[in-house]
């Protein structure tokens, strides 16, 4: 049996890559079709070249760093406080954001976005994406950060009151050193999510504020771009990167 | 925690909370209420009508459909991730790298998992291109634009979604139970079906619901891979909200959604499954 | 003897040492045997080896007869008791016995529940049917895991140390319980201990391991007497090494007066007793400050602290061996 479980899993591991790695080695396709016609950076070119591509992608940037960093740190001090004693009525909500299907979190971001405008001179853009994105971003945050926090003695945080520190130093100088790790890997998920997002962002983005996954989306509807390929494998080796670094620094910090 | 610095550290995400996600749903749980304007605002009436239009003939469909679909490629899920999660865990080293393995493509974004789908399913797709090449077939075989292909994306999008808490699960299993059944004389065949499964109910549990969720909400898979038409209850809301401008039914329609992930989640989900997840 | 059970030169492997080398044994049907060892000699990866839970690295594996070292687990007529029982959890006990009669396809339903029956009042699980390993107590999961193991009427029952978790009042009793099943049942037991007073009540034959190896093989009363090492002389009870050679303390023998015969006659000071329950040990010191322990029965001592007294015994007490210690074993014992 247990060769059959290798076969299969190296089938299942096929499945799971094939696809992307398809993808990446047709982006250096000379022509857009599926067959191959020689190799060629042409469409890599093109993405380079492309004004609203290079824009998306600023502003893509700007809303996940944006979005990571008030998430991450609402997110901390949130998880901290939970941590010490429980909210049953900040975790339930948080999880409510979870669990809605990510189109109702659109739409009704959308609605109420809309409502808001008929008393403030405000339009959808760049703000409302970023305020989105920290709206289903929080509740990973708070979560990794909880989950670091369960592996935390608090008896270090006891000794550094029994030794004259007020509650505020006790947090800043013994528990938030020992949490900057799963701050460090709430903030790579908030980025991650943020910067991948497309449903919520087309809903509540405004005309200056297109994100990339909207661009790609656009392109990707039109049909078959090889722009789209370049793009996809340039993301993908770049969050693949981003993450085996992330982990590497984990086990190193662990070990 | 002195309540004074409490307050200090947990208004933000409070705050937050409160105007983002609980007064939004306020918003649209009264919107459901209401009735559509002529130019597509949201006016006073207060009716029930949309709840009920929501189970007529052409949405009922779509409705059934989502499940159907969300269903299939639920199952699939758990056919295709048990024996993988299987392996991983009766790996004796290298068991969190290929743990990440499998989680990695996850993290790419989903857009770019369901275009690579398009890709190689379309017309002038990787697959018709090989098979034509290969002389196997003549003219494409029409593999995109269809409810197939949507399973296949929404398969693909959440596999791995199964696959750990099934490790969880058959990972926790205390070994000498395996050596035990072999002992008494089971092959590893019956091992698995009499021992392996039955103990690790409770990972098929989590990941089924972890799947079957967001199938059932999904937008961007059956949006790309179904052709544009309303696939799914995804579709359909964004649709309302968007090109039909009927934003009480959409919103009605969105509450029902949510609704039935809640009523799953909490029904379903015992102690050990909430501790899984 | 009617062999059921033969090792020849089994040896296993690991990447980080060899756990067993070269051990060869056999079995007679019918018999209590224990494998008597500390923790780490390899006696756990002998049962394994012959329940087919690991392959050897090399050397065979004969079960009445028959070639069975390249056989997987269930296709061998060997059963194990687990040390921590292995009962499914998920299964009601009747359900956990019946386990290996459902794999057996020369078993029908009707002989199935029969034999189930049989089994249960043999085990005194009767009225027990339905409950679950979670819903049973330590004494009667131990009973299941019995009963599981016995129902399949195995040639060989294994135990790997099933009495270690127990308290030493119940440890005597289950022990008592152990031996008379085994004698009603007529099966092969082979069980394993580190514990030299379990192995010796319970054993019609025994065998002392270390270090992957078979150091002696033997009655209980032989290798108590008749050790054939220091190693075995010391695992198996207390000696008392004195100018070469070894005697056990309650074989010594201690009196105020100087003995008649004074071939092997020690002057000695006491230095302390300590009273056991059922005997006295009575420690004393040599002339040339050598530690000398002596056991009288009955709760009272007859010497206090400070007394001067003679030590002496018998001939025939000495163990064959002498007092020098092997240099394989010396280090790390």
């Amino acid at each position: 049996m247990k060769r059959w479980l290798s076969l299969y899993a190296a089938g299942a591991y096929a499945f799971l890559y094939l696809p992307l790695l398809v993808l990446s080695v047709f982006s250096f396709n000379r022509s857009r079709f599926a067959v191959w016609q020689g190799f060629s950076l042409h469409w890599y070119s093109e993405v380079f070249r492309n004004e609203q591509l290079v824009n998306a992608t600023i502003n893509s940037l700007i809303i996940a760093a944006s979005a990571t960093v008030l998430s991450t740190i609402i997110g901390a001090l949130a998880g901290y406080a939970i941590w010490k004693r429980r909210s049953p009525w900040l975790m339930n909500s948080l999880y409510l954001s979870l669990l809605t299907p990510e189109i109702v979190t659109g739409i009704s971001l959308l609605a109420f976005f809309q409502w808001v405008f008929r008393f403030f001179e405000v339009r959808l853009g760049m703000h409302t994406v970023i305020l989105a994105h920290v709206s289903f971003s929080l509740a990973y945050a708070v979560i990794v950060i909880l989950a670091r926090l369960r592996t935390f003695d608090p008896v270090l945080e006891e000794a550094a009151l029994d030794l004259g520190a007020t509650e505020w130093q006790a947090f800043r100088r013994v528990t938030l050193p020992n949490l900057l790790p799963g701050i460090a890997a709430a903030a790579l998920l908030c980025f991650t999510v943020s910067i991948d997002d497309y449903v919520i962002t087309s809903l509540v983005a405004g005309v200056d504020s297109e994100t990339l996954p909207m661009v790609i989306y656009a392109m990707a509807r039109k049909g078959v771009n090889p722009m789209v390929n370049a793009l996809s494998a340039m993301i993908t080796v770049g969050l693949g990167m981003l993450i085996v670094v992330a982990e590497r620094i984990q086990t190193e910090r662990a070990s | 925690m002195k309540s004074r610095l409490r307050i200090w550290f947990l208004s933000p995400a409070a705050f937050m909370t409160a105007t983002l996600v609980a007064l939004p749903m306020g918003i649209i749980c009264a919107y459901s209420l209401m009735t559509r304007g002529a130019y597509g605002g949201v006016i006073r009436p207060w009716t029930l009508e949309n709840f009920t239009r929501i189970f007529d003939r052409l949405y009922g469909a779509i409705l059934l459909r989502s499940f159907s679909l969300a269903g299939i490629a639920t199952l699939l899920c758990l056919l295709l991730g048990f024996p993988l999660a299987l392996y991983i865990a009766r790996a004796k080293r290298r068991r969190n790298f290929l743990l990440n393995l499998v989680m990695l493509p996850f993290w790419t974004s989903l857009l770019i998992r369901t275009y690579a789908w398009m890709f190689l399913l379309r017309d002038t797709g990787l697959i018709n291109t090989a098979l034509q090449a290969l002389h196997i077939i003549r003219k494409p075989l029409p593999l995109l634009f269809n409810d197939g292909a949507v399973v296949v994306g929404l398969v693909y999008a959440y596999l791995p979604f199964m696959v750990l808490p099934l490790y969880a699960t058959i990972e926790k299993l205390d070994p000498s139970l395996l050596d035990a059944s072999a002992d008494l004389g089971a092959r590893p065949w019956t091992t698995l079906w009499r021992v392996i499964v039955p103990l690790t109910r409770s990972g098929m549990s989590a990941g089924i619901l972890l799947v079957f969720i967001p199938c059932l909400g999904a937008y961007l898979t059956p949006d790309l891979l179904g052709g544009g038409r309303t696939v799914m209850v995804g579709n359909l809301v964004q649709n309302q909200f968007t090109t039909a401008r009927d934003w009480p039914f959409g919103s009605a329609v969105s509450l029902l959604l949510t609704g039935i992930v809640l009523v799953l989640l909490l029904g379903v989900l015992g102690k050990r499954e909430r501790e899984l997840l | 003897m009617d062999t059921v059970l033969e090792l020849r030169a089994l040896t296993k492997d690991y990447p980080s040492h060899r756990a067993v080398n070269g051990i060869s044994l056999r079995l007679e049907r019918g018999e209590f045997f224990s494998l008597l060892g500390p923790s780490g000699c390899g006696k756990t990866t002998t049962l394994r080896l012959i329940a087919g839970l690991e392959t050897p690295t090399s050397g065979e594996i004969y079960l009445n007869g028959s070639r069975v070292t390249s056989l997987p687990p269930y296709e061998r007529n060997v059963t194990t008791v687990f040390q921590s029982y292995a009962l499914f959890p998920h299964l009601t006990v009747s359900q956990n016995i019946a386990f290996g009669l459902e794999q057996k396809r020369s078993v029908n339903a009707s002989e199935i529940k029969k034999r189930m029956k049989d089994m249960l009042t043999l085990l005194q699980l009767s009225g027990k049917e339905e409950r679950r390993p979670n819903q049973i107590s330590g004494g009667e999961r131990q009973r299941v895991a019995l009963a599981r193991a016995l129902v399949v009427s195995p040639d060989v029952l294994l135990l790997d140390e099933p009495l270690s978790a127990l308290d030493p009042k119940l440890r005597k009793q289950v022990r008592a319980e152990l031996k008379n099943l085994q004698r009603r049942v007529g099966i092969t037991f082979l069980f394993i201990t580190h514990d030299q007073e379990e192995a010796l009540s319970l054993s019609d034959r025994l065998a002392v391991m270390v270090k992957g190896e078979i150091e002696q093989t033997g009655s209980p009363r032989g290798l108590y007497q008749q050790p054939r090492s220091r190693f075995v002389a010391e695992f198996l009870g207390e000696v008392n090494w004195i100018d070469g050679a070894g005697v056990r303390p309650e074989s010594v023998c201690i009196s105020r007066e100087r003995p008649p015969d004074p071939a092997r006659c020690y002057p000695a000071t006491v230095t302390g007793t300590t009273f056991l329950g059922d005997c006295v040990q009575i420690e004393t010191s040599l002339a040339t400050s050598q530690r000398c322990v002596a056991q009288v029965q009955g709760g009272r001592s007859p010497f206090n602290a400070g007394d001067d007294v003679y030590l002496w015994w018998n001939q025939g007490d000495e163990l064959p061996i002498s007092s020098a210690p092997e240099p394989a074993l010396a280090a790390g014992t």
